[in-house]
């Protein structure tokens, strides 16, 4: 259980660091413009690229089946977090299509 | 009046707690399910405190994936928190230095998004925003208790799969609201493309941080080579 709690901590401060330093420090130090530009993709990259391979393979291998409830599901999610843009509903919809599509 | 602008920022909060309690739950019981104990479910809630992060850790704890690729990953997927904390610091300057550890612990995307339109709708106190921040905080924190403690009764496949998408459904809200610009949408759709190359080549979870660092690297490039 001691490589738990190495990987625990290790996330609080991966995840400490990124929040806590631009807040307490930009005041005093100028982050160069090129290292901006690069940090500006990183959020739509980073969540595309959790996105994609999630939904659209299974083991490893592409599956696009109409028996790939994730990605059928993402088509709702997608719609309604753009119309919405509310994140309960469109976390409730999403699951809501994949709990139907497993009952069918 | 100071226990006033506490309660008035955490009516704020109700919107994300409503969200924060079924995904925490969604969490705790899928860290359960990956054989993660009570004690340590609760323990990253309260450390970490990084919804995509300790989903993250979760599904790659169960893949068995090594501590440093996880720690790796994490960090990259928080990067995202540098920008939101450089944009909302402009509107701290004012507050009390001694706020910002706790403030900053507390920033997450949805507190975030929140908390912007919050200070720009008008000056708001420190208390204001920790009443906020931390009202949101205790919701995560008691949805994955809550998770951990009950999420066992969900052991169907069924329950697993749609409770896991609940991931994928806050990745795509997340990803459809900061599709502000086309450079954005080219990269999202680039870095999409990437990450399920290199995911079907690359043994690991290395794909993550490949395809992230080298669609970013790509769109400063392309930047610099339009002028």
């Amino acid at each position: 259980m001691e490589r738990i709690m190495l990987i625990i901590l290790g996330m609080a401060v991966v995840t400490y660091l990124p929040r806590f330093l631009p807040m307490y420090v930009l005041t005093r130090l100028e982050i160069p413009q090129i290292v901006i530009d690069w940090l500006r993709y990183i959020p739509v990259a980073v969540l595309a690229a959790l996105i994609v391979p999630g939904i659209l393979t299974a083991d490893r291998q592409i599956h696009l089946t109409l028996n790939n409830a994730y990605l059928l599901a993402s088509i709702p999610a997608f719609l309604v977090a753009w119309r919405s843009k509310n994140m309960m509903f469109t976390v409730t919809i999403g699951m809501a299509v994949v709990l139907i599509l497993q009952h069918l | 009046m100071s226990t006033q602008q506490l309660t008035a920022g955490a009516k704020k909060a109700i919107p994300i707690v409503l969200g924060y309690l079924p995904l925490g739950f969604a969490y705790g019981a899928l860290a359960s399910l990956a054989g993660i104990s009570l004690p340590f479910i609760v323990m990253m809630s309260v450390v970490v405190f990084a919804g995509s992060a300790q989903f993250i850790s979760v599904s790659m704890l169960a893949a068995g994936a090594g501590a440093a690729s996880i720690v790796a990953t994490v960090f990259l997927v928080n990067l995202r928190h540098l920008l939101m904390s450089a944009s909302i610091s402009t509107y701290l300057q004012k507050f009390p230095r001694k706020s910002l550890p706790l403030l900053s612990f507390w920033l997450t995307d949805e507190s975030y998004a929140v908390g912007c339109c919050e200070l720009n709708e008008g000056e708001k106190s420190h208390l204001y925003m920790l009443g906020l921040f931390g009202t949101a905080y205790a919701g995560w924190v008691s949805g994955s208790a809550l998770g951990g403690i009950f999420g066992g009764f969900f052991t169907s496949t069924n329950a697993v799969l749609t409770m896991e998408y609940a991931l994928y459904a806050m990745f795509i809200f997340l990803l459809v609201i900061q599709l502000t610009e086309k450079k954005l949408l080219m990269a999202a759709l680039v870095s999409g493309a990437l990450s399920l190359l290199f995911y079907l080549y690359i043994p690991g979870t290395w794909y993550i941080m490949l395809a992230t660092m080298t669609t970013a690297t790509l769109g400063v490039m392309v930047e610099k080579w339009k002028g």
